[in-house]
């Protein structure tokens, strides 16, 4: 029986390229091997985070209960969540799923894996940086891992860590873990923004004869303008950090006010980065999903210039709309009002998305695998939240909802509904890091499953809002106005158990598909970017000893006149078919 | 989903929440829209055999109204708005009745200025999480913070304005109905954050005068 193409490549390379063990698999420079230390390193902090948030619904669903099997943990209130440490939790919890999941995985894990291969590039620009990059992401990991166990608890002053409740130990009663915990984020700073130089310059350098600009997969325009977001907006946020840790431990005052500081210039800081990184956290969703609906709709991308277009618009647009965080911060109300007005348009480039993902749908011939599940929840979710975004854009509405479970309800739906795309991105890639095939009938149980479950559990947080119900509370029934609301945070609460339970089908899909899933051929989903002409998985050097030429753009599918329903970037036919002339 | 909005008592609740139910029905038919668009289009165009694709790079008429008729929508939205923002945030009425909250872990402290209407004079009254105002008539709050940022909210009046350490903020309210409601804090201020509340009374004039004479004698 012959050896798979790919097997037999990575046989070859194997012998002529030994490394050993250590720069193999830890020490590699190889950014596909680089791409996957980044997934796991993420995989593992969404088991952290997830946990999290199940502690943290487990307290507003049943407040001051003692939590079961956890009396060990919170030995001197006999089980129950004290105050504070419920303060740690949602801190960390947004924490390790903005800055260690979503972070990882989209960018980390899919922009080392992805840009060269879909530019058909054999590696990174720098790949010894690239190395530098992940190691530095696993330290800061360690460090923000640390703070769980230093005394006075982990930082709890939100993941925003408004001053002065962060810049004073007295006013939290949290010394070292806050101090990591800004150590930490500086680390990463540091970190994303190698992995940012590595990523521009391969995407403008080191693209494959043929590959211009507008022949790129959108999931790597994504992912472009994203490096370009995280190169300006980090060392914002480093600053900041760096400035709160030294009010901490140095004795300066940036932001305390007993000191002469400023507690809006935290906020101020802090956004300017805060923004952009929502949008860095969802413009490779918006790419993932635009390539995996498009190639399980079997049809061009609906608009893809007007879909490039829209990221660097919303790249651009996310700079001058953070002020929409503090309309009742104290921040002069008429830079509320400009606020309001460049958050209303940053809407538009969002909302057109939207439609051109319909209109992708629209005549195609759907294929409901599971990538295609998850992409499509996304689109959903994504829709919603972007909806609810326009009721607190509004400066009067927000006055309401500013700080209530209103909040809440977007920012998971938009956020937390990367997830999707995550999962999106996770089974359709699968084959091509791991050489194996993912459980489809599973896959798509798990899909469905979440889909329902998430909605069970976020939308009903659009009623707490409307209801006035703060966030970062633990106990609602303190309130004699939000005790009616208390029966939806029950149901919310179950919901939540339910589907953290419904991810163990997918960490067993993931690691059994891992260990003994079915061999993957080259291009088992029958698309058009590089990769999938590259071998399952792909070889040192990803390609043999030519690397492609492109002769059309990503999404030549349904060609009239052909008779397969695909046709490959890189394959060359006698007269170059289909409408091609612009690509 | 508005069915769970508080009642309002406040006088500029109503332009508020005529604000909240017109996003809410224009992202409703929106969001039912698109619903509808995607459900169908799941069905419709799900994979048969011998059926392929449509070959379609895109429409760029439908590009433009899809992008022309949100832009229109959200702008008439943001300057629908603008009115109600400025006279809730930036104009101050004249009125006799200033008060002060300052916040701090974990209560408000509410100050009247007394009668003779100083503040940090020797007859202003401090009371511990009792705000107390009558109907009908503009109330400026100044507010302040010991410590760590707060936030004053107010949820039947549609008021919510955080009190920062190192300044202080002033915010009008007119309410008009009486009663007792609760003013819980919407600024993660610490441990205590959960829990911290206070009460707003609000009198009809004459109970208020009643209240307030009371309340001016010497301790």
């Amino acid at each position: 029986m012959a050896k798979s193409g790919g097997a037999v490549a990575a046989h070859e390379v194997h012998e002529h390229h030994d490394l050993g063990f250590w720069r193999t698999y830890v020490f590699s420079t190889d950014h596909k091997m680089i791409g996957r230390q980044f997934l796991f390193l993420g995989l593992f902090m969404l088991l952290i985070g997830g946990f999290l948030a199940m502690l943290i619904r487990f307290e507003l669903g049943f407040p001051e209960h003692p939590v079961p099997g956890l009396g060990w943990l919170f030995r001197d209130t006999e089980g129950v969540i004290p105050p504070e440490v419920y303060n740690m939790l949602f801190t960390m919890h947004a924490t390790l799923m903005i800055f260690f999941v979503v972070m990882p995985i989209m960018v980390g894990c899919f922009g080392n894996f992805l840009i060269p291969l879909m530019l058909g590039a054999r590696d990174m620009a720098f790949p010894k940086l690239n190395m530098l990059s992940f190691w530095t992401g696993a330290l800061s990991g360690i460090l923000m891992l640390a703070g769980f166990f230093v005394p006075g608890g982990h930082a709890a002053a939100g993941w925003t860590a408004y001053a002065p409740l962060s810049a004073v130990p007295q006013y939290s009663g949290v010394n070292w873990g806050q101090n990591l915990w800004l150590i930490s984020l500086f680390v990463l700073g540091v970190s994303s923004m190698m992995g940012s130089i590595n990523y521009i310059t391969t995407t403008v350098n080191m693209r494959a004869p043929g590959m211009t600009l507008f022949r790129m997969p959108l999931v790597i325009w994504s992912l472009f303008i994203t490096a370009v977001l995280l190169l300006l907006a980090l060392p914002v946020l480093t600053s900041a950090c760096a400035m709160l840790l030294f009010d901490r431990v140095l004795g300066t005052h940036w932001f305390d006010p007993s000191g002469g500081g400023e507690p809006l210039l935290w906020q101020h800081l802090f956004w300017f980065f805060g923004h952009p990184e929502v949008y860095i956290l969802v413009l490779p969703a918006m790419g993932v999903t635009s390539d995996v609906l498009s190639a399980f709709s079997r049809k061009p991308i609906f608009g893809y210039r007007a879909m490039a277009y829209s990221m660097i618009s919303i790249a651009f647009l996310s700079w001058i709309v953070y002020g929409h965080h503090m309309f009742v911060s104290g921040m002069n109300p008429a830079l509320g009002t400009s606020f309001m007005l460049t958050t209303m348009v940053i809407a538009v480039p969002s909302a057109i998305k939207s439609f051109n993902w319909l209109g992708t749908l629209w005549g195609g011939s759907i294929r409901f695998s599971t990538p295609m599940i998850h992409a499509l929840s996304f689109l959903s979710t994504f829709t919603i939240g972007g909806l609810s975004g326009i009721f607190m854009a509004n400066t009067p509405v927000d006055i309401f909802i500013h700080d209530t479970y209103f909040i809440v309800a977007h920012f998971h739906y938009v956020v937390a509904g990367i997830i999707f795309a995550m999962f999106a991105a996770i089974t359709y890639w699968f084959p091509k890091i791991f050489g194996r095939l993912m459980n489809e009938p599973i896959g798509r149980l798990h899909a469905v499953l979440t889909f329902i479950l998430f909605n069970c559990v976020f939308f009903p947080m659009h009623f707490l809002g409307v209801g006035g119900m703060m966030r970062r509370i633990y106990n609602p029934t303190q309130y004699e106005f939000l005790q009616p609301l208390q029966g939806i945070n029950v149901f919310m609460s179950y919901s939540a158990f339910a589907l953290g339970l419904v991810q163990i089908l997918f960490i067993w899909n993931f690691v059994s598909s891992l260990i003994r899933g079915p061999r993957a051929e080259r291009n088992p989903w029958q698309a058009n970017t590089l990769e999938w002409s590259a071998p399952s998985p792909p070889p040192h050097g990803n390609w043999g000893p030519t690397i492609p030429t492109v002769y059309r753009g990503a999404y030549e599918y349904s060609v009239p006149g052909l008779p397969e329903d695909y046709l490959p970037q890189d394959r060359a036919t006698g007269a170059v078919a289909g409408a091609t002339g612009r690509h | 989903m508005m069915s769970w909005l508080p009642e309002n008592i406040a006088t500029y609740g109503p332009e508020i929440d005529r604000l909240f139910y017109l996003i809410y029905y224009v992202t409703g038919a929106a969001f039912l829209l698109v619903t509808v668009l995607l459900a169908s289009f799941l069905v419709l165009y799900r994979a048969r055999p011998g059926r392929r694709a449509v070959y379609s790079h895109g429409n760029t008429a439908l590009e433009m109204v899809w992008t022309i008729v949100p832009a229109l929508i959200l702008v008439v939205l943001t300057f629908l708005a603008i009115p109600s923002w400025s006279k809730v945030k930036s104009r101050i009425p004249e009125s006799d009745l200033h008060i002060r909250i300052t916040a701090k872990q974990f209560n408000w402290e509410v100050t009247y200025p007394g009668a003779d209407g100083q503040f940090d004079t020797a007859d202003d009254r401090t009371f511990d999480n009792e705000l107390h105002v009558p109907i009908g008539k503009p109330v400026v709050l100044h507010l302040r913070s010991r410590d760590v940022i707060h936030s004053v909210f107010i949820p039947v009046a549609r008021f919510k304005q955080d009190a920062v350490p190192g300044r202080e903020i002033l915010q009008w309210v007119e309410v008009t109905k009486p009663g007792k409601y609760e003013i819980p804090c919407a600024e993660l201020c610490g441990f205590g954050h959960s829990g911290m509340k206070g009460y707003l009374f609000v009198h009809t004039p004459e109970e208020f005068e009643a209240w307030r004479t009371e309340a001016y004698k010497a301790s």
